[in-house]
């Protein structure tokens, strides 16, 4: 290899990565159309029901935005939309990520018979959407149960997920150096102390990278609380489905309530956007 | 790199150093067995909590499905859980044209939504890959999209693509003669749905394509360029093949994804009758399997309609695998 560099005419080869002014340009043009209907929501909902009926329609915003945001949030139940996602997110979350860490380590770290066709069927599991099940989840939760129009039964069939196992298992087997495990063992720590006092303390990151990605997911989740749960006990995407029905849809109201329902997930976005970046890209790779 | 515990391992009763004056040679038997238990038995219990939830909430519903897919249930006619009707459902089902229908609006709006999805990926995740600045800001930008819920994405592109006062008509103006009403046609409530899944799944598709781009070795690309290869021709011999698993990956991913779709054709009929369109223009099989349990009380059909889709689904993902898998890899 080094020898036919050397014995061709040393062209510069250019650096494999830098940018011309054109790829800057496209990329541009490209976040523009990934921002614009988010910042187009807000023009929306900062105006009232006739200006964004006018022709030509307003671009830039107009001065109604907190009439709008506070009566959509009365009108919405904003407040316990909110409080509820926070509580079926959060719970889902810190379940998932216990679930997926625990399965995560076996899978990466023991040996034991079975391994490799239990993990392919974890990985199988991913083919079946939780779409298919919900008329007999539907009969189980409400009939079985009891708990129609209750949090516990949104939060109950997400607590594990197959892609969390998954995603624990290919963080742990190259974050985790066996020679730390064989220490364990060699002092007489058993499995669970092993796990406890080494894995977890290098498991953190991948963990919180991976509760980062469940949250969004069950923030942003509308089908299965959508058919639990009534308007009168919402989260906050089943709010805000609620919001845009019927002929006359008021849309300056429609759009300040999706306002509040993205405004958190932006602000965890601008504050752990690395984070979550990179636990999709790294998810990505032996995907 | 996984390595066998239980064979490098020492157990304590055999290679490991017995302290003096400690633990009876009965007592060392003892926990020489606690020691193999936990060895062997402790994996089992790691994995329960996620084997036995999925046991309960997503096997067993999955079965459940198909028993309740041979009644005629109805929580409207009080003991149809009980009545049997074989496999009346699933022929009511094939010839069912409404059924049809949302079977060809779920492929016609998957296709629309999922190929420039995915090239446009590609072509962003190529982008990206160049040596930039503000790196960050330019892929959070990108990702912005997936963080944005299906109901708001859907939500806002209502009112993008309403027919009085919708933003996209008067962009349009100059070019049409009367405003165009998105929802009517299937053609453009195809177009419409499409754009709101192309919109909000673009970007983190890019990601994963910009972290499988990160792996290609770059002595590949030098080669290639002392080799004479343009910069297209390196993307076509060079980048694609490399990226073979993850295109495999992700159009399997975003085509099961496809045929689930439901929020964002439920909300694009704003009258909630789970029609999707006066004339079902846009009425996937999801938001039709929606309307029969939902809207119609018909447990028995809807499980149906799931189990039809189900294999469906996996046909469709074993079809895909197989096509795509004929890209060339980069060992060729």
């Amino acid at each position: 290899m080094t020898t036919t560099v050397a014995t061709r005419p040393r062209r510069p080869v250019k650096d494999p990565a830098a940018a011309g002014r054109g790829v800057y340009v496209i990329l541009f043009v490209i976040i523009l159309f990934s921002i614009f209907p988010l910042y187009w929501s807000l023009v929306v909902s900062s105006r009232d029901q006739s200006a964004v009926s006018n022709y030509p329609p307003p671009l830039v915003p107009g001065g109604n935005l907190w009439d709008n945001l506070s009566t959509a949030f009365e009108q919405g139940k904003f407040g316990l939309a909110l409080t509820n996602s926070v509580i079926v997110a959060g719970t889902i979350t810190v379940a998932v990520v216990f679930t997926s860490t625990l399965a995560g380590f076996a899978f990466a770290k023991l040996a034991f018979r079975g391994r490799n066709a239990l993990f392919t069927s974890v990985v199988a599991t991913m083919l079946v959407p939780t779409q298919l099940s919900i008329i007999p989840l539907y009969i189980m939760v409400t009939q079985w149960f009891g708990w129609a129009n209750d949090l516990r039964g949104v939060i109950l069939p997400a607590l594990m997920s197959a892609f969390g196992v998954f995603f624990m298992r290919q963080y742990l087997s190259s974050a985790m150096p066996t020679e730390l495990l064989e220490a364990g063992r060699v002092d007489g720590a058993s499995t669970a102390r092993i796990y406890w006092s080494v894995v977890l303390p290098v498991a953190r990151p991948g963990a919180a990278v991976l509760g980062l990605l469940t949250f969004i997911t069950y923030w942003n989740d509308l089908f299965w609380p959508l058919i639990l749960l009534n308007t009168q006990n919402p989260t906050v995407q089943v709010a805000i489905a609620n919001t845009a029905s019927g002929i006359e849809v008021d849309y300056s109201l429609v759009l300040a309530g999706t306002v509040i329902a993205t405004f958190p997930m932006l602000l965890v976005f601008l504050l752990l956007g690395r984070q979550i970046i990179g636990g999709i890209m790294q998810g990505a790779v032996k995907g | 790199m996984t390595a066998d515990l239980d064979h490098r391992g020492a157990p304590p009763g055999q290679t490991r150093r017995r302290p003096p004056g400690q633990a009876s040679p009965h007592r060392q038997a003892w926990r020489s067995r606690l020691y193999r238990l936990d060895v062997k038995g402790s994996p089992y219990l790691y994995i329960f909590p996620f084997f036995g939830l999925f046991a309960v909430f997503g096997l067993f519903p999955l079965i459940y499905t198909a028993v309740i897919s041979t009644t005629s249930w109805s929580p409207r006619r009080p003991g149809s859980e009980d009545t049997s009707v074989g496999l009346e459902n699933y022929q009511n089902l094939l010839g069912d044209e409404n059924f049809h229908n949302a079977l060809l609006n779920t492929f016609g709006i998957g296709l629309v939504s999922t190929v420039p999805q995915l090239l446009l990926a590609l072509g962003i995740a190529h982008l990206l890959n160049y040596k930039l600045r503000g790196r960050l800001f330019l892929r959070m930008g990108v990702l912005v999209p997936y963080i944005t819920s299906v109901a708001a994405v859907a939500l806002i592109f209502n009112q993008m693509f309403a027919r009085d006062f919708g933003l996209l008509n008067w962009f349009l103006q100059p070019f049409i003669e009367n405003p165009i009403d998105w929802r009517a046609e299937k053609w453009s409530s195809w177009l419409a749905v499409s754009a709101m899944v192309t919109w909000h799944w673009t970007g983190y598709n890019a990601l994963i394509y910009l972290a499988a781009m990160q792996t290609v070795p770059y002595e590949l690309y030098e080669s290639a360029s002392i080799d004479g290869a343009s910069k297209w021709q390196q993307f076509w011999h060079v980048t694609i093949p490399s990226l073979r698993p993850t295109i495999i990956f992700t159009v399997v991913v975003s085509t099961i994804g496809a045929l689930q779709l439901f929020a964002e054709p439920f909300l694009f009929d704003t009258t909630r009758n789970n029609n999707g369109g006066s004339e079902r223009q846009f009425q996937t099989v999801v938001l039709y399997l929606y309307q029969q349990f939902w809207t119609n009380g018909r447990y028995g059909y809807g499980a149906a309609i799931a189990w039809t889709l189900f294999l469906v689904t996996v046909v469709v993902a074993l079809a895909n695998f197989l096509l795509v898998r004929r890209i060339r890899s980069a060992e060729d």
